[in-house]
């Protein structure tokens, strides 16, 4: 009935039209032009309405063929993407659960896997008024929708107490628990998610894979002392080991959860009050092998440029292409700023300083990657770049990654001797403050005055102990809370009872091993892939910055092999960590029988070279040897469940070296 | 209609330039009118739909930016009054969820099943059901031999508090409890959700996923990091019976198949054990569950739409498959009517007796509960004219044999009867699956129909007889007697663990048992059923039904069910029988003589649909939505005592009923 009642009117006005079907002898080529003729008379007659309708018309035409795409996608088989990816790249090699299965393997030792800093998801139990209805809700991790709803509500929940470095009064977050605290990061992006489906496939399931989430914003002592995190992987494992029917655990951490393993490693052992008291032969008796994926043993310099100006290698990019967007104050984002703010309150990424100073990263005018050579990153091959390393050692200079922190690049490049520093710690913080409109945001920086700005950039080459002086020196209320939970030293004599403090527990080189001479040690990392080593400083020009340090982004080198990419020097490693931070200890600290390893704990290398995946379908890759994407390896995951499933080092192959970490390893001069 | 006019115009325009094909004009034009018009038919349902999409994102938008009115906000919480009045978190909590409300996730699965690996197979959104039922239900049944596992399948409990705060999207289970414990203070380190797979028998669970000695590790380690302060454990419905299995488990020296937490441990780590809507004797419904895959809600169903659950069209066989597969769970065996005629009424009598259902239909809970126990006292005599409703029968062929003296009934007995099995020819066509009805020869089925009553102990021998194969699997499991000797070493066998009346609670005197529960709904007690009449060629393989058809004069029966005071699945005799009697003072399934407490909440519906499901409910799920338990429970993890919260609240006939079951105490 409507449609007949709709039809009818349209007769009469409908006059060229009509003139259209009467005379269709006419060329076809007029009719666009007559069409848009009355178009046009049509919307000078009531624009405003067809232009509604038309829109009205066309958004229904996109949710219908939206709703007719999304049908045919669930409709789909499951098994459809894969066959295209076959069709177009050829059978792919089976998952390492599937090849392993078929080899017989069987789940064996219960697995513990110790997410890094990051990827752990964090959810709301207490908050503020302007977090309403986010009860239980990811604050961090999943969609990050609440960061674009309310910005400032979420830094808010997200930060930390300045002073305690605990909950702020009337705010709990707290770690997601369970396998889904990490499994997927964001919808889509895995970080567990693939060593834990192929683990299922050997027989894993719940009740032998379990999954220590906790809070990583925290130092890993306050972990213990507000959420009580070590107390129950202690219970976790022990419960785990006994239901398993006595076989030992394997420890699979990742990142920032490598160091909070050694940490746990010796809580367990120490006694009652201060730590676990499982007594001295606990981890003897429950650890079959740790396996650190990507470990920053011995921290990572992305941690410096972290806590100086709340900017990385990414930052510093985004900051080239589009200069003066991040900086500026409209609509009063000040984002790094904020960003600054939230992560300074986290005692965590202190945790990732680089630890052993001079000894271990490098002087003024020596480091151990010295003569290493950057192959560009648009050299996808391997081979080719490690012939261009060896062609090009008379073309390319050499880098002196020890200095992390230099202002300016010809400084970076000077030889010592040509650099004069002037002291900074002993300069006065000046009391004039350069901009008033940054005091709501507590960085620090506002206490220190123009000439304590000044006394920074006139130092100009910071090495790495130096480094960790100048981070006293730019945010002391900060690294006074931290110092409390960490330390960035070696050891003289570990004998001293002063090593027993939780403080020393997460460094290496102010810790012994456990004594568990079967246990093993891996260290799995990626290489291949240039990673920050050093950085070259500017001051901060801008009058509306907060933050007056900023990354010399237009510091370049004409040659493509160049280490040197927009302010960052480059070296070895995973994007991440260097190869020198994951793979020193395990290289030569801890080989054999040393002080740092007293009972001779077999540790191994791992190494897995990146190879970026050949195309869009293959998504992130099964050979990437990226930080996190290193999760999705093949190779790694096949090693890691034959370690599960029993196995021991020599049976997956001993060390598998790709870089230089040996020949770099023999060049740090350390009392073993 | 000027829009419309000029939106055609504009449709027809479109569609002649885009086939600008049209030489011959008189033969041309009808179809290509026919066809413009058609166009604009497809045109105007886009515009519609995209008119009432903009809409509705108009709508949407202006939802979620106005600030919602004072008079839609909800009340103030329990969790916010009671922080306010400076209740703060004291004990360790461990919530033990039911049967059928914890998320079931799949490890492992046949090729049918590929892509949902660790994605949830109950709860959540049950998407999968209508995508690939037939594989849904191979996934989530278990082996018919062992009650574990089929080969090639694992399907486990999802861990954590997502397990079951959540059943589906929006229809909450523990969500409202668990917020409202968060505000005064409440969070992962001391609230725990101990999920276990509810399918499985309660010592397979230990078996294969050794959920027991999780659950005592995780109490342990709680009651250690929270300064040595005891747990409170709230157990829902089958989660009730449950933790009495632990219970008992957790004491037992390891040898004998228990935890080996020795005799003390009870005492030393449990505080109180908050049971609500528990299901300690069994419930009804299971009965017809089991015997017919059919519950009240399907029996009305069916009467209202005959034929159509029954019919072979499109093979669905709907109720057959749900058979097969519950009869796979062990757990459902857990439920069935324990304590026989002693606690649920022989043939004439039972406890429930003079008790007239007149509430069910009233709004207001007020009115019927006054108007109740008015007919209780007053009316008594006349109720008892009116020839009384006999509950004490569970299951009842034909109306006429519901209502009989018993010496009228046909005086079968059904453990004597022998099976005759064989000629199942005549249901080969139908016989796709195994249900153990096919194995029954049609003689023996009407044998068993033919004029007779079933009471609690009875139908349990009816079970035995139509289902041998699940029964004995089953009863390895699980006991449904009353013990004469609890002293008696056989009772140390873990099948007598999870029935109230064939085990002792441990020696705990400072341990506080609690009863809560909802009282008012009208809740299944027993069923009128009849013979399936084969209908098309194929018989249909279940051969009892609910008799849909019969209906009282009163509430109290309708649709082949009779129904009797509860919480809509738990009667109350069940839910509070053992607390108001069976344990309470010293008595023998009680020998140190812990504290009992029964807590009733009257049901009140909704007041209106903006209150969804209701902030006073009593209904079996929904009643963890209701403010006056949800209160009781925090102020009992807080720290309160039973009498600081104000002892027994009762408003049901409990304690009547009780004292008229006699069992030796």
């Amino acid at each position: 009935m409507p449609l007949i009642h709709r039809k009818k009117p349209t007769e009469k006005p409908s006059s060229p039209p009509s003139e259209e079907v009467v005379v269709p002898d006419e060329d076809s080529q007029k009719k666009p032009h007559e069409s848009s003729k009355s178009h046009h008379k049509k919307s000078n007659g009531g624009g405003k309405w067809s232009c509604i309708d038309s829109c009205c018309w066309f958004i229904g035409c996109v949710c219908v063929t939206w709703w007719f795409l999304l049908f045919l996608y669930n409709a789909m088989p499951a098994s459809f993407p894969q066959y295209v990816t076959e069709r177009i790249t050829g059978p792919l090699p089976d998952p390492p659960g599937v090849k392993l299965k078929k080899e017989g393997l069987k789940a064996k030792h219960p697995v513990v896997f110790i997410p890094g800093i990051v990827t752990g998801g964090l959810e709301l139990w207490e908050g503020k008024q302007c977090a309403d209805g986010l009860f239980r809700k990811r604050l961090w991790g999943g969609t990050f929708g609440e960061v674009y709803k309310r910005p400032l509500c979420w830094v808010e929940h997200m930060s930390l107490d300045n002073v305690t470095g605990l909950d702020p009064a009337g705010i709990r977050v707290r770690a997601v628990s369970g396998l889904v605290a990490a499994d997927y990061f964001a919808p889509g992006y895995f970080v567990w998610a693939v060593l834990i489906a192929n683990l299922a496939h050997i027989g894993y399931e719940e009740k032998n894979m379990y999954m220590a989430a906790y809070d990583w914003r925290l130092s890993f002592q306050n972990t213990e002392v507000r959420d009580q995190t070590l107390s129950r992987m202690k219970s976790n494992i022990e419960l785990m080991v006994s239901t398993n029917g006595g076989k030992k655990a394997v420890i699979v951490p990742h990142s920032m959860g490598v160091l909070y393993f050694l940490h746990f490693m010796k809580w367990v052992e120490a006694p009652a009050p201060m730590g676990g008291g499982g007594g001295p032969d606990w981890c003897a008796k429950y650890i079959k092998a740790v396996m650190n994926i990507g470990g920053p043993f011995l921290g990572v310099p992305k941690a410096v440029a972290g806590l100086f100006s709340a900017e990385a290698k990414d930052v510093a990019v985004a900051r080239a292409i589009a200069p003066g967007f991040l900086d500026t104050d409209i609509f009063r984002l000040q984002t790094l700023q904020h960003v600054m703010r939230m992560t300074r309150t986290w005692d965590s990424t202190m945790s990732m300083l680089p630890k052993g100073g001079d000894t271990i990263w490098g002087g003024l005018d020596w480091s151990p990657e010295k003569g290493h050579t950057c192959c560009g990153k648009k050299q996808k091959s391997n081979e080719t770049c490690g012939e261009a390393g060896e062609n090009g050692v008379s073309k390319t200079k050499p880098v002196n990654y020890g200095r992390i922190i230099s202002f300016g690049k010809e400084v970076a490049e000077a030889a010592p001797s040509e650099i004069n520093n002037i002291d900074f710690r002993g300069a006065v913080k000046g009391q004039s403050i350069p901009n008033h409109t940054c005091r709501d945001v507590w960085t620090e920086y506002h206490d220190m005055g123009i000439a304590g700005i000044k006394a920074i950039a006139e130092y100009k080459v910071y090495t790495a102990d130096e480094a960790i002086d100048l981070l006293h020196y730019v945010a002391p209320k900060m690294m006074a809370r931290g110092s409390a939970h960490f330390s960035y030293g070696i050891a003289d004599d570990l004998d001293d009872p002063k090593y027993q403090q939780p403080k020393y527990w997460s460094n290496p080189l102010e810790t012994k091993l456990p004594n568990a001479p079967e246990m093993e040690i891996y260290s799995l990392y990626g290489v291949g892939i240039p990673t920050e080593r050093a950085y070259v400083y500017k001051l901060n020009q801008s009058p509306d910055s907060c933050i007056p340090f900023q990354i010399f982004t237009s510091a370049h080198e004409e040659d493509e092999d160049s280490c040197l990419k927009a302010g960052v020097y480059n070296v070895d490693g995973d994007e991440t960590v260097p190869v020198l931070s994951a793979g020193f200890m395990c290289a030569k600290a801890w080989r054999g029988k040393t002080r740092f390893n007293p009972s001779g704990i077999k540790t191994y290398i791992r190494e897995y070279n990146h190879s970026p995946p050949a195309n869009l379908l293959e998504g992130r890759g099964t050979q990437s040897g990226a930080h996190v994407d290193i999760m999705g390896n093949f190779a790694l995951i096949e090693d890691i469940m034959r370690v599960a499933a029993g196995g021991n080092g020599s049976d997956i192959g001993h060390d598998q070296v790709h870089s230089g970490i040996f020949e770099w390893s023999e060049r740090i001069d350390l009392k073993l | 209609m000027s829009p419309l006019l000029r939106f055609r115009k504009l449709s027809s325009f479109s569609e002649d330039t885009i086939n600008p094909k049209p030489k011959q004009s008189a033969t041309v034009e009808k179809p290509k009118r026919r066809r413009s018009g058609r166009c604009s038919c497809v045109d105007s349902c886009c515009w519609l739909i995209g008119y009432l999409c903009t809409a509705w994102w108009l709508l949407l938008f202006l939802y979620h930016s106005v600030p919602v009115p004072a008079m839609l906000q909800a009340p103030e919480s329990p969790g916010t009054r009671l922080s306010r009045d400076g209740v703060k978190a004291f004990h360790p909590v461990i919530l033990v969820p039911g049967i059928v409300t914890g998320g079931l996730e799949l490890w492992e699965g046949r090729p049918c099943a590929e892509g949902l690996f660790r994605k949830r197979l109950w709860g959540a959104s049950f998407s999968e059901i209508l995508r690939r039922p037939l594989c849904w239900l191979e996934h989530l049944s278990l082996d018919s031999e062992t009650g574990l596992d089929p080969p090639g399948i694992r399907v486990r409990a999802v861990p954590g508090l997502v397990a079951a705060d959540y059943f589906a999207p929006c229809y909450f289970a523990w969500a409202v409890l668990i917020e409202n414990l968060a505000k005064i203070g409440y969070e992962g380190k001391n609230l725990h959700m101990a999920s276990y797979d509810w399918r499985l028998s309660f010592h397979n669970t230990e078996v294969r996923d050794q959920s027991l000695s999780r659950l005592k590790s995780k109490i342990e380690l709680m009651y250690a990091t929270n300064g040595f302060k005891k747990v409170v454990v709230v157990p829902h419905s089958m989660g009730a019976i449950y933790f009495l299995h632990f219970l008992k488990w957790v004491e037992t020296p390891l040898p004998d198949g228990g935890g080996g937490g020795g005799p003390g441990w009870c005492a030393k780590h449990i505080k109180s054990v908050v049971n609500i809507g528990p299901a300690f004797l069994g419930v009804p419904k299971a009965v017809s569950n089991l015997l017919s895959a059919e519950g009240k809600d399907i029996a009305y169903a069916r009467s209202l739409a005959p034929g159509l659950l029954d019919s072979e069209l499109l093979k669905l066989q709907t109720l057959e498959h749900l058979m097969r597969m519950s009869h796979s769970w062990d757990s459902i065996v857990s439920l069935l009517p324990k304590g026989g005629e002693a606690i649920w009424g022989d043939l004439d009598s039972h406890a429930e007796e003079g008790l007239n259902c007149i509430y069910s239909k009233r709004k207001s809970s007020q009115l019927s509960l006054s108007n109740l126990h008015k007919q209780n006292y007053s009316l008594k005599p006349v109720s008892r004219v009116k020839e009384p409703a006999k509950y004490g029968r569970i299951v009842s062929f034909g109306k006429r044999a519901s209502e009989l003296p018993s010496s009228q009934l046909s005086t079968l007995n059904v453990k004597e009867l022998s099976r005759v099995d064989g000629n199942s020819n005549d249901s080969t066509s139908c016989g796709e699956f195994w249900s153990e009805y096919n194995e029954m020869s049609r003689e023996s089925i009407v044998k068993v129909a033919e004029n007779t009553a079933y009471t609690a102990t009875t139908v349990l021998d009816l079970l035995r007889f139509i289902a041998p194969k699940m029964m004995r699997r089953a009863e390895a499991h699980f006991s449904h007697g009353i013990a004469d000797d609890l002293d008696d070493p056989k009772y140390g066998h873990y099948k007598y663990w999870s029935n109230p009346l064939e085990t002792k609670l441990p020696d705990a005197p400072e341990m506080e048992m609690y009863c809560l529960y909802g009282v008012g709904i009208p809740t299944e007690r027993s069923y009128i059923y009849k013979l399936a009449t084969s209908s098309g060629k194929c018989k249909s393989s279940i051969p009892f039904r609910i008799d849909g058809s019969v209906d009282g004069d009163d509430v109290c029966l309708k649709g082949g069910t009779r129904f009797a005071d509860g919480d809509e699945s738990v009667p109350v005799i069940s839910a509070g029988f053992m607390c108001a009697k069976g344990w309470r003072g010293k008595s023998r399934f009680n020998p140190s003589g812990m504290d009992t407490f029964l807590r009733e909440y009257k049901h009140k519906p909704p007041g209106s649909l903006l209150e969804s499901r209701g902030t006073e409910s009593g209904a079996h799920v929904d009643i963890m939505g209701n403010v006056g338990l949800i209160e009781d429970v925090l102020r009992i993890a807080a720290g309160a005592s039973g009498q600081e919260i104000g002892g027994d609240r009762i408003y049901s006939d409990v304690m009547r009923m009780s004292e008229r079951i006699s069992i030796k105490l």
